[in-house]
């Protein structure tokens, strides 16, 4: 969940301000360690310094179908993205597809 | 004075903003520092990276990175170096990006560690206070767990099971070693630093003798029956090594008991001799030292840690990473080591925030090089499950069996830019 959808989350459902931060807080510091997993191989960022590709900035519906296909196991030839991509629910692909489109290429 | 409280009174503001202080959850009562301090003992893929990241979540931490070396040499890729691929500097990481990064570095060896009083001693007679303390110390040998296999006879049947001379020793070795000559490597049972290690060792070995010593001959004598990823080195090795080398495994007397580093003789549980030419003995292993001076250490020479957060499971205030946790089903790798230190600087970033970390997740991706275009590797992703650490069911595995020169030359591509990507995003560029 975005910044923004949690603030308007929030906003809707008349929680305290105090409290939506803390579950944005919360949310934020699980994507940014979900995404920081990619970093090994994609670079720092998902700025790659070698053969694997750059994924900063990349259009965010690129990101998510390559990333759901690799799970259901849709992108023949693909080495270790449709393993790794089984280890994640589609809820976290499509966070992780829109966190890294949100980063400067 | 006044400066010293205006900035720490900004920071205690700023961390105020960006942690759960707006709460009303206080922050635990912390030393001096508003946000804490931090001391990571290792500038290896787990201490380098816990250092880093803890920087990236809260600026206002104050981080100082305990590692005796100005430039730490990696075991992976040391593989590549020794098969005559990679030149040996290439393998090294300097730490002026982490100071950039505001990372204070130290180049010492933490001697001790007092968890009571909370301090780190060093070489250098100083004694550092700690908040939150993450050990990164990789492994030591068990010397002597192997008859004869102690320091002095490493300097003649080398390990290379740490980057850095014992890498160039080996490397000297086969250089000089006449072609025909005979290379024996030793492996060990689990658990040990990079289960394919041994094996794509034998690999850029093989590579190496083939291009310039193809009358020589390899012996691998294990303490174990299975290996990681052993069906995609056995087809390769067959594939591009024909008779080259030979596999011995536990229950066809693989088990080396003894070492004569001298002789440069090796003897199985049932009496078998072998002679080398080069004899490479990747020995028994424990957590590095400083583990066991705090404690973390349990009767096995592992580190137990919770599978959350890696917090010692049995001292307060300490943080593990790396090769010298149990982590399995996480293979000790460089790659596991980067990752569990991310969940590392998550909770302990948390924690001194007085915040609950976030919901863990690791990945492992090991490239192994069996030949210049041939890449293997094997993949997983792991989380808590029933409180313990587990692989994401249907997730991981290795590569197909099956697969076209294409596939084993991307995947030597991907190998060689995961190194590059990892080196950055550890050491920083």
């Amino acid at each position: 969940m975005g910044r923004m959808r949690a603030a308007f989350l929030a906003a809707i459902i008349g929680m305290p301000i105090a409290t939506a931060s803390g579950a944005l807080a919360e949310t934020d510091a699980t994507i940014t360690l979900l995404a920081a997993g990619c970093a090994n191989c994609h670079g720092p960022d998902g700025h790659s310094p070698g053969a694997m590709p750059t994924i900063a900035g990349a259009s965010v519906d690129v990101l998510k179908a390559k990333l759901l296909a690799f799970r259901k196991d849709e992108a023949p030839g693909t080495t270790v993205m449709v393993r790794l991509a089984k280890g994640f629910s589609e809820e976290e692909l499509i966070a992780l597809a829109e966190h890294f489109a949100s980063l400067k290429p | 004075m006044s400066t010293i409280v205006h900035a720490i009174d900004r920071r205690g503001a700023l961390s105020l903003l960006a942690g759960g202080a707006a709460l009303g959850v206080g922050r635990p009562s912390l030393g001096q520092g508003a946000a804490g301090r931090v001391i990571v003992v290792g500038g290896g893929f787990g201490g380098a990276t816990a250092a880093r990241y803890i920087r990236r979540l809260d600026p206002a931490v104050e981080v100082t990175l305990i590692e005796p070396a100005e430039r730490f040499y990696t075991c992976p890729f040391s593989n590549l170096y020794l098969g005559g691929l990679r030149d040996f500097e290439s393998l090294g990481h300097g730490f002026d990006a982490l100071r950039r990064a505001g990372v204070s570095v130290v180049h010492a060896t933490a001697e001790d560690v007092d968890t009571a009083g909370r301090t780190v001693r060093l070489s250098t007679g100083d004694t550092l206070p700690y908040d939150r303390l993450v050990l990164s110390p990789g492994i030591d040998i068990r010397w002597g767990a192997l008859e004869g296999y102690d320091e002095a006879a490493a300097e003649k049947a080398p390990h290379a099971w740490k980057a850095g001379s014992q890498t160039k020793l080996l490397r000297a070795q086969l250089e000089a070693m006449e072609d025909g000559g005979l290379f024996v490597l030793v492996a060990p049972a689990n658990p040990f630093r990079c289960p394919p290690g041994p094996y794509e060792r034998i690999s850029m070995v093989a590579h190496y003798l083939k291009t310039n010593k193809p009358h020589s001959k390899i012996l691998v004598l294990d303490a174990k029956d299975q290996f990681s990823k052993q069906g995609l080195f056995t087809d390769a090795w067959a594939a591009l090594y024909g008779d080259m080398i030979e596999w011995v495994g536990l229950s066809q007397d693989g088990k080396v008991v003894r070492v004569d580093a001298d002789a440069r003789e090796v003897e199985t549980e049932f009496g078998n001799k072998h002679k080398a030419a080069v004899l490479n003995v990747v020995p028994p292993q424990q957590a590095g030292l400083i583990a066991e001076r705090a404690g973390v250490t349990d009767d096995s020479g592992w580190v137990p840690v919770v599978p959350a957060t890696f917090a010692s499971a049995k001292v307060e205030h300490v943080y593990v990473v790396g090769d010298a946790t149990i982590a399995a089903p996480m293979p000790k790798s460089g790659f596991c080591a980067n990752t569990q230190a991310k969940v590392v600087a998550a909770a302990v970033v948390a924690d001194l925030a007085g915040r609950a970390p976030p919901a863990p997740v690791w990945v492992n991706t090991c490239y192994s090089l069996i030949a210049p275009d041939y890449g293997i590797s094997v993949a997983g992703v792991y989380r808590v499950m029933d409180g313990k650490i587990a692989e994401v069911e249907g997730s991981g595995g290795v590569s197909p069996r099956e697969a076209d020169a294409a596939f084993r030359k991307r995947e030597a591509d991907y190998g060689a830019g995961w190194y590059a990507a990892i080196s950055a995003d550890t050491w920083g560029a």
